[in-house]
Parts: C-alpha cells; structure tokens; sequence
C-alpha cells in the first residue's frame, strides 16, 4: 500500500491522506487516477495523452515539478510515500488543478508564434534536416508546454512579471528559425528585466524539463542575441 | 524603463563585472603582497601617494563598483521587495552617485 497525501482546496487548503494499493510499473498519474475513481470522485485533476505529449497532468510530486504520466512510483517513492500538490507558481483552481492562462499568456507576450513572409502561393521553405540553421531551432522545439520549468523556477515566485522559462525557450527557438521574420520585435518583447535578462542561470528548469530541453541555454542564448543588437544599434 | 536601457544596463554590469574581476584580483594581491613586511600607514601613503598608476587604477575599480552594484541591487529590489519604477531607478543612481564620491575620496585621501 501506498500512503498518498494529496493537496485538497484552492490557495487555501490541506492535504488529505489515502491509501492506494501498489502495482507494477504504476505511474504517478495511475494514483491519482485511482484516488478520484475509487476512493473520492470529488478530487479534481487534469490529463489527457498519458504519453508525456500534451504537457497537461503536470504536478508537484514529493515537492518536485514533474510530469506525472511519465513518473514511476518506484522512482519517487522510495519510502512508500507520496505527497502531491498542484505546480507552484501558477493559481490553484481546484486540488490539483493550476489555472495556466498567465503562463500561456506569457508566450503571446514574448511573442512566442511564428510569423513567416511566405504566403499559401509560395512553394514550401526548404531547411534540409542536417543542416545548422535547423539543428539551430530544433534545439528547444519538443517543449510540451506542461509548466514544469514554470514551476520549478525561482525567478518566477519572486518576479511575477517574469515571463519564464518555457516563454523564452520558444521565443528562442523562433529566433532562430530562419523561415520566421519577426525576430527584432521579438527580442525587444523579451529583453529587460521581466524578460531574459531577469533569469538568474539557476537551471532549474533546466533540472527538471521532464523533455531534456535546456531553456536556461536558449534564454544566455536571448541574452546574447539581444546583447549584440543593440550594440550594433540595430535593437 | 525600457528594453533599450534595461539591455544597456545589463551589458554595463557585465562589462563592469569583468573589469571587477580583474581589478578585485590585482587587490587582493597587492593586500597579501603589502603586509609581508609589515603593515603601517606610512608605508601605504609612500606606496599610493603621488602614484598616478595607482590612483588610474582605484579610479578604474570605484567607477566598476559604482556601476555594478547599484543595477544589481535595482534587480533585487523588484525580486525581494516588488519595488520597481521611477522611484527605484533613482535610489540606485543615488546609490551609483554615493559609491562613486565615497570611494573617489578615499583614494585622493591616499593620493595627495
């Protein structure tokens, strides 16, 4: 058996505790899952894939960001024990359930979508796989959007206009996607100090991107980016 | 303030903090150099006195400080206390001003 202790309210709340039997390769997920369909229907949570694709069952697993469909059991609760909490970071709407609208928010901010010159009569961009320009931008591209670096980052809980991790990462990678036209607005959107320039180079977005991506390399990346621009005058 | 001056300032604390590095090390050295033979205000006013190498360099060191400290501590002010805007800016420039004259007079108080 498994002792669970998981996060009921909103902003104001407390743990509840149960008692969820152990199978093999059980995931975090699986618990919960268990908790709402046996044990208390009442316990709000959020999923969709259970693939690690769509970045929405995201929660705080023995005080770590993680995304729970991928996180055995085995591998977080040594002890027999689990506790988890809603993401950090983010407003709790019910349980386990965050309210993201901020963190997406903060990608439209940072100017995170892609605008390209060619129109529907042009024939396609080319960017052959081997080459740099596409190594380039595919170095930050497999982000799911689960809010896990969102979470993790300190810079976020001190500076709520920071725009995060996860916002810089994809203004990154459309800087430098070569089909894409709209990096000068899009370095002035995430230069200052609610943007790349905030970020203190902890990692630990870094640490816990359950994709394996490093955007604290793409924001030093923006940092840099951004640097040389404006010292050539053209930011 | 803007994108523009938050880049410029963030490319000044860097700029300063390499200049820090360098200027930080050169200090301490001298420190572990100076007291081998003994430590007394008159051997340190016939070091620095009338020296212009050294007064370039002190003067080198302060204005980094000057500006390196104050964006740092612009910084901490919105993570620790959420103070941001014009009122902070002018703190730290005040802040910038007071380094600056306090380490100006200590180096001409061992100059002239």
């Amino acid at each position: 058996m498994l002792r669970v202790r998981v996060w009921r309210g909103s902003s104001e709340g407390s743990l509840e505790t149960y008692e969820v039997p152990r199978h093999a390769s059980q995931t975090v997920l699986d618990v919960v899952t268990h908790i709402q369909r046996h044990l208390d229907p009442s316990l709000a949570y959020r999923y969709a894939c259970r693939v690690g694709m769509c970045g929405s069952c995201a929660m705080t697993v023995n005080g770590v960001p993680r995304w729970t469909c991928r996180t055995h059991v085995d591998k977080v609760a040594g002890n027999g024990a689990l506790e988890i909490r809603p993401l950090r970071n983010l407003p709790v709407i019910r349980d386990l359930v965050t309210d993201m609208r901020e963190f997406f928010d903060k990608w439209e901010r940072a100017k995170g979508h892609f605008e390209g010159a060619k129109t529907k009569a042009d024939d396609f961009a080319r960017v052959p796989p081997g080459t740099e320009e596409r190594k380039a931008a595919d170095a930050g591209i497999e982000c799911i959007g689960c809010a896990v670096c969102y979470a993790a980052c300190d810079v976020v809980g001190w500076n709520p206009d920071y725009l995060g991790p996860a916002a810089l990462n994809r203004a990154w990678t459309l800087v430098r996607d070569v089909r894409d036209e709209k990096t000068l607005e899009r370095l002035r959107a995430v230069a200052g100090d609610a943007g790349c320039h905030a970020c203190h180079t902890h990692m630990s977005c870094t640490e816990r991107c359950p994709k394996h991506l490093s955007p604290t390399a793409a924001i030093a990346g923006l940092k840099r980016e951004v640097a040389r621009r404006s010292m050539d005058g053209s930011l | 303030m803007s994108y523009r001056s938050d880049t410029t300032l963030w490319i000044l604390q860097r700029a300063s903090a390499a200049v820090l590095a360098l200027c930080v090390s050169v200090h301490l050295f001298t420190i572990v150099y100076a007291v081998r033979g003994g430590l007394s205000a008159a051997e340190i006013l016939a070091r620095t006195r009338g020296n212009n190498a050294w007064l370039a360099f002190y003067s080198l060191f302060v204005l980094a400080v000057a500006v390196h400290a104050p964006i740092g501590l612009r910084a901490i002010a919105i993570e620790w206390l959420g103070w941001r805007g014009r009122s902070r800016d002018v703190c730290a420039f005040l802040f910038a001003a007071a380094l600056a004259w306090m380490g100006m007079r200590a180096i001409l108080a061992v100059f002239l």
